[in-house]
């Protein structure tokens, strides 16, 4: 497949030659392509949310109303949402295994373009993914009777996390990718991301949690997004409930754009 | 893979029972010997419902404070959740494999000499029925290491085991008929979340009695419900006749119209070809 950069010239010019911004968003349009030309790819990852956010506030209705939680859809439509956009975004790493095991990943390195557009424009594209997910899942929800006190601000505080969550699943899986090279890291990554967003209050609220659960979910950071996500479903956004999400997102975003590009320099090696 | 199928080289006709039964043993040792080979696809139907019925029993522990609650514990609540769980993603690696041997030629080659027809599918089917019953059995010993015993006793685990290759059989017939039809893994796939949305649609996770509105409706009419709820009574209470009817029962008959179904598909591929 050919990648067209449109203005090359126009843009700051990076030490490793082109246009940082050109590069990635010509990445960015490739891989949006992918779900038009292999909707087979994306069309589960789309729906698996929605199917989730229905089948947990069915059957775990009584378990957070017995927690306090009045509507089961408030609880758990953010935790799909959540789900839905790191899914989504881990799209973009099947695909990047795919470009590293065919050689066009190979062309990418040996030709003159900035290192960071390998790691900024799978990001982005994973941001741009992570959107048709949550709208779904958003839009399930309200059908449902899902309830919203915190007002647009509250979406807001769940766009934070949700596109949060896809930036860091797509630096982790680029990671992975980089790394491994093969198809065995497709597995890994959604193994590490649904224990990482499961073993936290992901079910339950944790004040009603107990044993090993409560005492690793405690310290999650990503206990802290999903507070941060779900604040607005509950009741009013306040700052105590979105500072430390927002500590959780920064922190794992450096740290998971820090493993992509160190994974892209093991090529150099 | 070699397989080595020397019981029906000698007799090369396709006719008696004895026949068939010696050759559909041995599609099924392959079929077990393959599945063996490749521990990293059955490690996803072990070590995910273990996750999540750990994962529940600490989340929901307090749970069973709800008046009614069918359970001692959370963890003796999941464990039939757990093995029901197991025995769909084992099913489904099953039928894929079926679809793989048509994929690869292996299915053409097997038609091709003089092998019964019916024992090609019969052993991948009996191949499920035998993981299914391995899966329950080290589902319950994990449990039991965990504090969970079995109320019913002897029978309850008997119980247990047998239904586990029940429904083994029941849904890897019914994925079987698929892989037969479409001749691919992918479309294998596609059609297990199906069997997923039923597993979540039911009272493997959590007691329909809590459930309420459209969703508790379409519990009530999920022999997935039925089918959980009659291995979970073997672990919280002494066993009895409609413990039996719920967890053997209704496998045997989905087994019996599945296994029709991927006779039929069978049939159908073979007049294609």
């Amino acid at each position: 497949m050919n990648i067209t950069i449109d203005r090359p010239a126009a843009g700051a010019q990076t030490a490793e030659g082109g246009d940082l911004f050109a590069v990635s968003m010509a990445l960015v349009r490739r891989s949006l392509q992918r779900i038009t030309r292999m909707p087979s790819a994306f069309i589960p990852a789309a729906a698996m949310p929605v199917f989730q956010a229905i089948a947990f506030s069915g059957s775990f209705a009584a378990a957070v109303k017995f927690a306090g939680v009045k509507n089961s859809l408030d609880w758990f439509v953010p935790l799909a949402s959540i789900q839905g956009a790191a899914f989504g975004a881990l799209g973009v790493s099947f695909g990047l295994i795919l470009d590293l095991q065919n050689g066009f990943f190979d062309r990418l390195r040996m030709a003159p373009l900035p290192r960071w557009s390998l790691v900024l424009g799978p990001m982005i594209a994973a941001l741009l993914r992570a959107v048709v997910p949550i709208v779904l899942v958003l839009t399930v929800g309200f059908l449902g009777g899902m309830n919203l006190p915190g007002g647009p601000l509250g979406l807001v505080m769940l766009a934070i996390a949700a596109f949060g969550i896809a930036g860091i699943t797509a630096g982790f899986g680029m990671g992975l990718a980089y790394r491994m090279r093969s198809m065995g890291a497709a597995a890994l990554m959604q193994f590490g991301i649904f224990m990482a967003i499961f073993l936290s209050s992901a079910q339950m609220p944790l004040g009603a949690m107990r044993g090993w659960a409560h005492s690793i979910a405690r310290v999650s950071p990503m206990t802290n997004i999903l507070r941060l996500a779900r604040q607005g479903f509950l009741g009013d956004v306040t700052w105590h409930h979105t500072w430390p999400g927002l500590v959780a997102i920064a922190g794992l975003m450096a740290a998971s754009i820090l493993w992509a590009r160190r994974g892209l320099n093991s090529f150099n090696d | 893979m070699t397989a080595v199928l020397t019981p029906f080289i000698a007799p090369a006709q396709t006719g008696g029972l004895t026949v068939g039964l010696r050759q559909t043993g041995a599609f099924t040792k392959r079929s077990l010997l393959g599945r063996l080979r490749q521990p990293a696809s059955l490690a996803p139907s072990f070590v995910f419902p273990l996750f999540f019925a750990a994962l529940s029993s600490s989340s929901f522990s307090r749970t069973t404070a709800l008046a009614n609650f069918p359970a001692d514990s959370f963890l003796a609540f999941s464990v039939a959740g757990a093995i029901l769980q197991g025995v769909l993603f084992g099913s489904t690696a099953a039928a894929s494999d079926l679809a793989v041997d048509i994929e690869q030629g292996f299915w053409e080659r097997m038609i091709a000499s003089p092998v019964s027809r019916t024992s090609i599918v019969l052993g991948r089917l009996a191949s499920s029925f035998v993981i299914g019953m391995v899966q329950s059995a080290v589902f319950l010993t994990v449990f039991r290491l965990f504090g969970v015993h079995v109320k019913s006793g002897l029978l309850g685990v008997i119980g247990i085991v047998g239904g586990g290759g029940l429904i083994g059989l029941a849904i890897s017939g019914l994925l079987s008929s698929f892989a037969i039809r479409s001749g691919s893994s992918e479309a294998v796939q596609g059609v297990f979340p199906l069997t997923f949305i039923l597993l979540f649609l039911s009272s493997a996770f959590f007691p329909r009695e809590y459930m309420s509105g459209w969703y508790r409706s379409v519990a009530d009419i999920n022999p997935m419900s039925h089918i959980v709820e009659g291995l979970r009574s073997f672990i919280v209470e002494p066993a009895s006749a409609g413990a039996f009817a719920r967890a053997w029962g209704i496998p045997l008959v989905i087994a019996a119209a599945s296994i029709s179904l991927a006779l039929l598909a069978l049939q159908k591929r073979l007049r294609a070809s």
